[in-house]
């Protein structure tokens, strides 16, 4: 056994290493770009395959083909990643896995570096019927992942560790077996043709919704006696009980160490499907509950629903005590515990600083500071700016301010076509080029075939940057740093029947100045590539250059 | 031991995750149980940044909820101010004389005014940045030196071997020595 403080990203990336996972694709995004990086950092070391793809739908059926062949596959992306690959997640809940699969999620509560959504994927357990597990700590997530891989070798079914910022980006001292690992890649997997199990064409389908259901049965028979699902601490005279998943467990026992109380809690692991009968046991000595869980009710719910099936005397306490927005922490569980218990809560005094906020902000030298000045200083007056994800997403921010709408990958352009197809206003999209790889060429595609005349601005700083420098395909890189073909963002975006091309150096005013004026007098869609190159890859690079002579 | 907790601030890209990393290691190689908590992506962007450091005998949460912290530790002055939210009348703050300005410009001045007087006795302004860029002609080790300033005056419990120890195994050999020079300089100063 070995000992070191590791990243909960690392240690997902060790325990999924010691469980002999071969192949492994992703999409970067935070709080969850350490796991994919951390396979393409040891990749060639370990004789695995690792990709970050062009997205997590992509991502996922590149894992789905590479499992179908007998290879232990792991797909790592962040919350909203799964809304991409959800398409072809359901389905996969059909066919179930051939070697073993675990799909990692990272969801941010807080949003600490997500716009969109305060997502909570653990309702995508519930509507593709995939076992979900959720560790609390690093140590869970090493002993989770590997758990998680004897789940979806034990049912053929694909098993998605959910975990949320604060277990992502939690270090503690993880013990781990540690042993040399082998995993040889080297295609040894072998496609063996089976249509009735890989292909969902009706009315075949069905009959594969039955089996699921049945498999869901068996690993709800499992999570019974799992050990992902635990009971600790002991009954007391307040006949209080406590269930709680996730990090909020941690807050849970640091509360109640703090406020000197020993009370049962059941610590969740297995979020889907829930051992009932393990639950309804848990309750039926007590008198009152508190589901301690951060963001949205789910386990709440099925504990009211537990309740009133076996008809218990119970008073369930949980969102009116621990709000569903932003993360939870030992302070949010001892208030809603003082309530409970009718103990007086002695609020901390908490000093204001009272000093307004350092907004995050484009790095020194970064070349959209230029491209978004001259965006807003040659576009005519009421012009508006559709924003995307990435770097560019501070163009919402001061001094830029130039942020009409923001949503997802991609959305700026297809938002955009619609503003324009209801209005007479003008509009410009603003996107980066990881994002316009990820999700922008359908909608430009779109664009252009429904005759829109939007202006794209592709912001080319030729890597994708805000989630850590991942490798895109205009790089001529891959993840693993091979060498690899260099997609040309001008050559797609005319293969897309863009007429009005033109690549310029953000730098170059002048010509910004009058291409904007003259492309948006445009009748047809058009694009300008403002590209240069990231100023951290730059320094990067130069360092480099400096250090090889 | 209580466990102790400490609240790096500063600004993405001052090296918070390196510094939290020592402190964790070296909390490890004095025979505590450590957590800390991150945060990365947008929010490591030049804005304000704080990581959690808790150490003692059994650490649950990796989190130091407001009014907790033990020792707050400031890169930066404003983001050093930023942090009294985490303090109690008891919290020592060991904050490096360095600011950084931003957007909504406010002056040194006014900062320093504020953090004293929320602060008061409690408060060591140490000139970090200055020393460092005098004596080892690298500002970057400052927090490093912030750290030695910490454990030499004994405002962390944690042993100067320990923390060196830590040092040794976090850093890469090319800035080694630098490091471990930015520690001990904070012995011979006052």
């Amino acid at each position: 056994m070995k000992k070191e403080i590791l990243l909960g990203n690392e240690a997902i990336v060790q325990g999924a290493l010691e469980a002999g996972v071969s192949f492994v694709s992703g999409y970067p995004g935070c709080p969850s770009a350490e796991i994919g990086q951390g396979f393409l950092d040891v990749a060639k070391e370990k004789g695995i395959y690792a990709e970050w793809s062009v997205n997590e739908k992509v991502a996922l059926e590149t894992a789905i083909g590479a499992s179908f062949s007998g290879l232990k596959s792991l797909v790592n992306m962040k919350s909203f990643g799964i809304n991409v690959c959800s398409d072809s997640l359901f389905p996969l809940a059909y066919t179930g896995t051939k070697a073993g699969m675990v799909i990692v999620v990272a969801d941010d509560p807080s949003c600490w570096s997500s716009a969109q959504s305060e997502q909570d994927s653990r309702g995508y357990a519930y509507l593709s019927r995939i076992p979900m597990v959720e560790p609390a700590d690093p140590q869970e997530a090493y002993e989770f992942t590997k758990l998680a891989y004897e789940i979806s070798e034990k049912f053929n079914t694909p098993v998605i560790l959910r975990i949320t910022t604060r277990v992502a980006h939690q270090r503690m001292p993880v013990q781990f077996e540690g042993v040399k690992i082998e995993n040889e890649f080297l295609k040894k997997g072998e496609f063996v043709k089976d249509y009735k199990r890989f292909s969902t064409m009706p009315p075949r389908v069905l009959e594969m919704k039955k089996e699921l259901l049945e498999k869901i049965e068996k690993i709800k028979q499992f999570a019974e006696k799992s050990k992902l699902n635990k009971i600790v601490g002991c009954r007391t005279y307040h006949n209080l009980g406590i269930i709680s998943s996730g990090v909020a467990y941690l807050h849970v026992k640091e509360a109640l160490e703090e406020m000197n109380l020993d009370l049962p809690v059941f610590k969740l692991g297995l979020f889907y499907p829930l051992p009932e009968k393990k639950i309804n046991g848990f309750l039926k000595p007590l008198k009152k509950v508190l589901v301690a869980e951060e963001v949205d009710p789910y386990i709440e719910k099925e504990v009211m629903a537990t309740v009133q099936k076996s008809n218990l005397k119970l008073e369930i306490f949980g969102r009116e005590l621990v709000s569903e927005i932003g993360e939870l922490n030992q302070e949010k569980i001892k208030f809603a515990l003082s309530k409970i218990l009718r103990i007086k809560y002695k609020k901390p005094i908490i000093i204001n600083s009272d000093l307004p906020r350092r907004h995050p902000q484009l790095c020194s030298g970064c070349p959209y500071w230029p491209a978004f000045s001259a965006i807003k200083k040659f576009s005519p007056e009421g012009t508006i700016f559709g924003g995307d994800i990435g770097c560019n997403m501070l163009s919402g921010v001061s001094p830029h301010n130039i942020q009409d709408y923001l949503f997802s990958m991609g959305s700026s352009v297809s938002i955009g076509h619609g503003i324009i197809k209801s209005t007479s206003q003008k509009v410009v999209a603003i996107m980066g080029d990881g994002t316009f790889f990820h999700a922008g060429i359908p909608a430009l595609i779109n664009s252009v075939y429904n005759k829109s005349n939007i202006l794209l601005f592709i912001l080319d700083n030729r890597i994708t940057a805000m989630t850590g420098h991942q490798e895109n395909p205009g790089m001529g890189k891959n993840g693993m740093k091979e060498d690899s073909p260099m997609l040309k963002i001008e050559e797609i975006v005319a293969a897309c029947g863009v007429k009005n091309i033109k690549v310029i150096s953000p730098d170059n005013l002048k010509e910004l100045d009058e291409t904007i004026k003259d492309f948006l007098n445009k009748e047809e869609t058009s694009v300008i590539i403002s590209r240069k190159i990231c100023a951290l890859l730059e320094k990067r690079q130069l360092k480099q250059q400096n250090e090889n002579i | 031991m209580k466990t102790f907790n400490i609240i790096i601030a500063g600004v993405g890209g001052q090296g918070l995750i390196t510094l939290n990393n020592i402190i964790a290691k070296a909390a490890l190689n004095g025979g505590y149980d450590v957590k800390t908590s991150e945060l990365h992506g947008l929010s490591q962007r030049a804005g304000s940044v704080e990581t959690h450091l808790r150490f003692g005998k059994k650490v649950y949460s990796p989190l130091v909820v407001a009014g907790k912290a033990d020792l707050v530790l400031g890169l930066e002055i404003t983001e050093g101010m930023r942090a009294v939210r985490f303090s109690n009348p008891k919290t020592i703050f060991v904050v490096n004389d360095n600011y950084i300005s931003f957007l909504e410009n406010i002056s040194k001045k006014e900062i320093e005014k504020k953090i004293k007087s929320s602060v008061g006795k409690n408060l060591r302004l140490v000139l970090a940045s200055e020393i460092c860029e005098k004596e080892l002609g690298e500002e970057v080790v400052s927090s490093v030196y912030l750290l030695g300033y910490c454990v030499f005056k004994k405002l962390i419990p944690l042993k100067p071997d320990s923390v060196l120890k830590a040092i040794k195994e976090i850093i890469s050999k090319k800035y080694l020595e630098l490091n471990k020079k930015a520690f001990n300089l904070a012995n011979s100063h006052d």
